[in-house]
């Protein structure tokens, strides 16, 4: 049944939310970004794959869902290779 | 597969304005954007005549310097985004895609219409930049000239390119999801012609790369209507920033607008040396290749502006690295030819043309990808030549020979060779004389974007010109004998060249929804020599 | 139930299903390279004032922002519920799932919008002609602000944008029979939604709990 996996879904989310929360109390460094940054890709790999049903997807779907996020690393990686040498 | 009863050709279907202003037909949304380009492609021709009768003298004497910088302006914006980036995807793409792969319309035919309302929206808005005074800072839009210093309507221009923009993304959405989802049966990834390939590889770029150059510039919009100053260097902004967004989008621009014609060049090699392409699969794949790569260089356009030195070494190396897959089209266009049974119609020297002076453009680009040698000659006129001979020589001389080409398919008629093999030839000595020159003036170091220049400069430039008015006359002869044809021409056969292809198995003009049947195809593409009195690709009723 | 007439362009109902999804996944890849500017932007100058930027991050209502993502979150529930009752043909249901998911949609814009009007009492809005102050935060502190208003600006016309959709929907759930195509446009609109929400699932973090 797809309401029971959507519901235990949205608990994990607001589990992982509640955790990114908490740990903003703690004073970690650089491990803070890590960890928040960390929590937010796997909200967003939740929601890709549960509500928008990328599990059940086609392949081709599946690939194209990570086109934009392949292009998004190329724009990041090259830049990135300009400010971090400069 | 159900039939559908045919209802005449596709130009038969309407003749009231409201038949073309509203219809969803693909092969008309591709004559409402031939029609709209057209007339875009002579206004921006119109700015690039008055900048080069400008420059037949060293000083200033037809236009001021403000004048001659709304000027080139003007040009670039126009022949960039409402002429080269639509010109064959929206055009020949809308027209060909469908029926080369066996299809009855493009996946989302309303969409397709939408995506020439937004073009001719951004069309106005560039309109009314021109009636309202212009806009002064090149096709670029760099800041923080544009955010902070130009008086020009800076927001007005961009917001004609923001929303051209999105004709652009439906376009390319359009393409891709029609070459996926609706090739007819039988007509798998290596039965495509190359000309699907490399549209599909255009429309690929298309989606991925225009949405940052919609927000960049969305970003200038912002600090100069709100003072919201993203590259503003007083607030700590980097006008930078702002070029690697520009041209994260811009340089692959330059393969949305380059690819498209090589798909047309390598239909073009095999309908006229009769033979399949040579290394069918290379050829393909390497308009996939140059897709991607193109992605990775953009940072050669800043080699001088103070990006990093191991930054440019990495944008250098891998400028280098497109060469390859574009060589590989060079060489098996070449070899096409061999022990081919050559004929030389009108397309076919447009082809020839295109080979020639994009290997030239090509050629300079990895003078320009070389550090050393980028930093003399940036920003002269040798990169001028350079980006001309990549987008005049290669891209619309192949934008035109493919006109030509399907023109009977497309109108039903035929044109006059013998005009036709004139304006080709014409257009490429007219071409050469144009361009070549500024390769030289830029080495000796004429910089672009000036109106005056020293004396010793004005031969050259006199040459120069010379060959735009050579230039300018080819142009205007394709609009006389093509218009001429569409009333008084012969009428085509169905398959007037002797080619392959499932749009030549169609009549002329096609029919309204394409093919009666949806074919099935059993063969690749390019099967020569053609046994007569069976259809070119040939197809089994299914 | 009317039948849901296939255009000319398809040859099969499942065909089509595939080209819409298809087209709205693309549709979202370009979205993500639009705020993939924005993200970017964020990074060089984040990198560039680091100090700064948790200064300022901390000037904002991070509890506020907080119970936001958890409105979001849950609408982004509602909504795939209701895309399963739309299917089952549970159209009251589905009705009510859509219309929580709308008055979850505009809580979160108005919450936002009571976070904007703070920040702009604290005098930390960076339009023209608006007073500010960063005195006390450091060199770069305007950026994040700008960064700052212009995300979640444009997540919010992007959430309205969804609203509208969904309330479309509505209509669409309410007064029409033909199932498939309903079930198809909802399912379109929740990809949609989701994906606006996943956009402030990283804009939360990054904003809000910078140190």
């Amino acid at each position: 049944m797809n309401a029971r996996r959507y519901i235990g879904t949205y608990l994990a989310l607001i589990l992982l939310l509640t955790a990114t929360v908490w740990s903003h109390g703690f004073e970690l460094g650089g491990w803070n970004v890590v960890i928040n940054l960390a929590i937010a890709a796997a909200k967003a790999a939740l929601i890709a794959l549960v509500f928008m049903q990328l599990l059940r997807e086609k392949a081709l779907t599946r690939i194209f869902s990570l086109l934009g996020l392949s292009w998004l690393a190329i724009l990041f990686v090259l830049v990135l290779a300009d400010y971090l040498t400069r | 597969m159900s039939a559908i009863p045919q209802t005449g050709s596709y130009l038969d279907s309407g003749y009231s304005l409201r038949s073309w202003l509203l219809t969803t037909d693909h092969k008309r949304i591709a004559w409402l954007f031939l029609l709209s380009l057209t007339l875009f492609f002579f206004l921006g021709g119109t700015a690039a005549a008055l900048i080069r009768l400008e420059l037949v003298t060293p000083t200033g004497d037809l236009v001021g310097q403000d004048t001659y910088n709304r000027l080139f302006s003007l040009h670039g914006i126009i022949m960039v985004w409402f002429f080269l980036v639509p010109s064959i995807p929206a055009t020949l793409g809308n027209f060909l895609v469908p029926l080369m792969i066996g299809a009855r319309d493009m996946a989302f035919p309303r969409l397709n219409l939408a995506s020439w309302y937004l073009y001719i929206i951004g069309g106005l808005f560039t309109f009314a930049t021109v009636i309202s005074g212009g806009v002064d800072t090149g096709w670029t839009f760099y800041t923080p000239y544009s955010s902070m210093f130009s008086n020009t309507h800076v927001v007005l221009a961009i917001v004609g390119v923001f929303v051209v923009g999105f004709s652009s993304i439906l376009t390319g959405l359009n393409i891709v999801v029609t070459v996926h989802r609706l090739r007819a049966p039988g007509m798998t990834w290596f039965r495509l012609p190359l000309f699907i390939w490399s549209t599909y590889a255009t429309a690929v770029i298309m989606l991925l790369a225009t949405p940052v150059l919609a927000m960049t510039l969305l970003l200038v919009a912002l600090e100069r209507l709100l003072g919201i100053g993203f590259f503003d260097p007083r607030l700590g902004g980097d006008p930078l920033l702002f070029q690697h967004l520009f041209w994260f989008y811009s340089h692959p621009a330059v393969y949305i607008m380059v690819l498209p014609g090589m798909g047309v060049v390598s239909e073009l090699m095999a309908a006229f040396s009769k033979k399949a392409v040579f290394g069918y699969t290379y050829v393909a794949f390497s308009s996939i290749a140059i897709a991607f790569l193109g992605f990775l260089v953009w940072g050669h356009h800043m080699f001088t502006a103070g990006q990093s030195m191991y930054g440019s070494l990495a944008f250098g190396l891998l400028s280098f690295m497109v060469s390859v897959p574009s060589a590989i089209k060079v060489f098996n266009w070449t070899m096409t030819m061999r022990k081919g049974t050559l004929s030389f119609e009108t397309p076919m020297l447009y082809a020839l043309g295109f080979i020639g002076l994009f290997t030239i453009g090509g050629l300079t680009g990895l003078f320009l990808a070389t550090m050393a040698i980028d930093v003399h000659v940036h920003d002269t006129y040798f990169v001028i030549a350079h980006f001309h001979y990549i987008m005049v020589g290669g891209m619309v001389t192949a934008y035109l020979g493919g006109l030509h080409y399907w023109w009977p398919k497309i109108t039903g008629r035929l044109y006059s060779e013998r005009w036709g093999q004139i304006a080709a030839v014409l257009m490429f000595f007219g071409f050469n004389l144009t361009f070549f020159p500024q390769f030289i003036l830029g080495y000796l170091g004429m910089p672009r974007r000036y109106h005056s220049y020293p004396d010793e400069f004005q031969v050259l430039h006199v040459l120069s010109s010379a060959g735009a008015v050579v230039l300018a006359f080819a142009y205007l002869l394709p609009l006389c004998y093509l218009g001429w044809s569409l009333k008084y021409g012969r009428r085509a056969g169905s398959n007037p060249w002797g080619t392959t292809g499932l749009e030549w198995t169609t009549s002329s003009p096609p029919p309204k929804y394409n093919f009666e049947q949806i074919p099935r195809v059993d063969y690749g593409p390019y099967r020569y020599p053609i046994v007569s009195g069976t259809p070119p690709t040939e197809t089994r009723h299914g | 139930m009317a039948e849901d007439s296939l255009p000319i362009q398809f040859v099969a109902p499942a065909q089509r299903n595939e080209a819409v999804t298809l087209a709205m996944w693309l549709l979202l890849a370009t979205e993500a390279l639009m705020f993939g500017a924005l993200f970017l932007s964020y990074l060089i100058y984040r990198l560039l004032f680091p100090q700064t930027f948790a200064a300022a991050s901390a000037q904002l209502d991070s509890m506020l922002a907080a119970l936001n993502t958890g409105v979001l979150l849950t609408s982004s529930l509602t909504i795939a519920l209701a895309i399963q009752a739309v299917a089952l043909r549970r159209r009251a249901l589905a009705l009510w799932l859509l219309a929580a998911t709308v008055a979850l949609g505009c809580s979160f814009l108005i919450l936002k919008g009571y976070a904007w009007y703070t920040e702009y009492q604290h005098h930390l809005v960076p339009l023209r002609g608006f007073q500010t102050d960063y005195s006390a935060l450091g060199s770069g502190a305007q950026m994040f602000f700008n960064l700052y208003f212009v995300m979640t600006g444009m997540h919010a016309l992007h959430l309205s944008i969804g609203i509208a959709v969904v309330l479309v929907m509505m209509a669409y759930v309410a007064w029409s029979d033909r199932t498939a195509m309903v079930t198809r446009r909802v399912g379109l609109a929740g990809l949609y939604w989701h994906f606006v929400d996943i956009i402030w699932v990283f804009l939360f973090p990054l904003f809000y709990l910078v140190v």
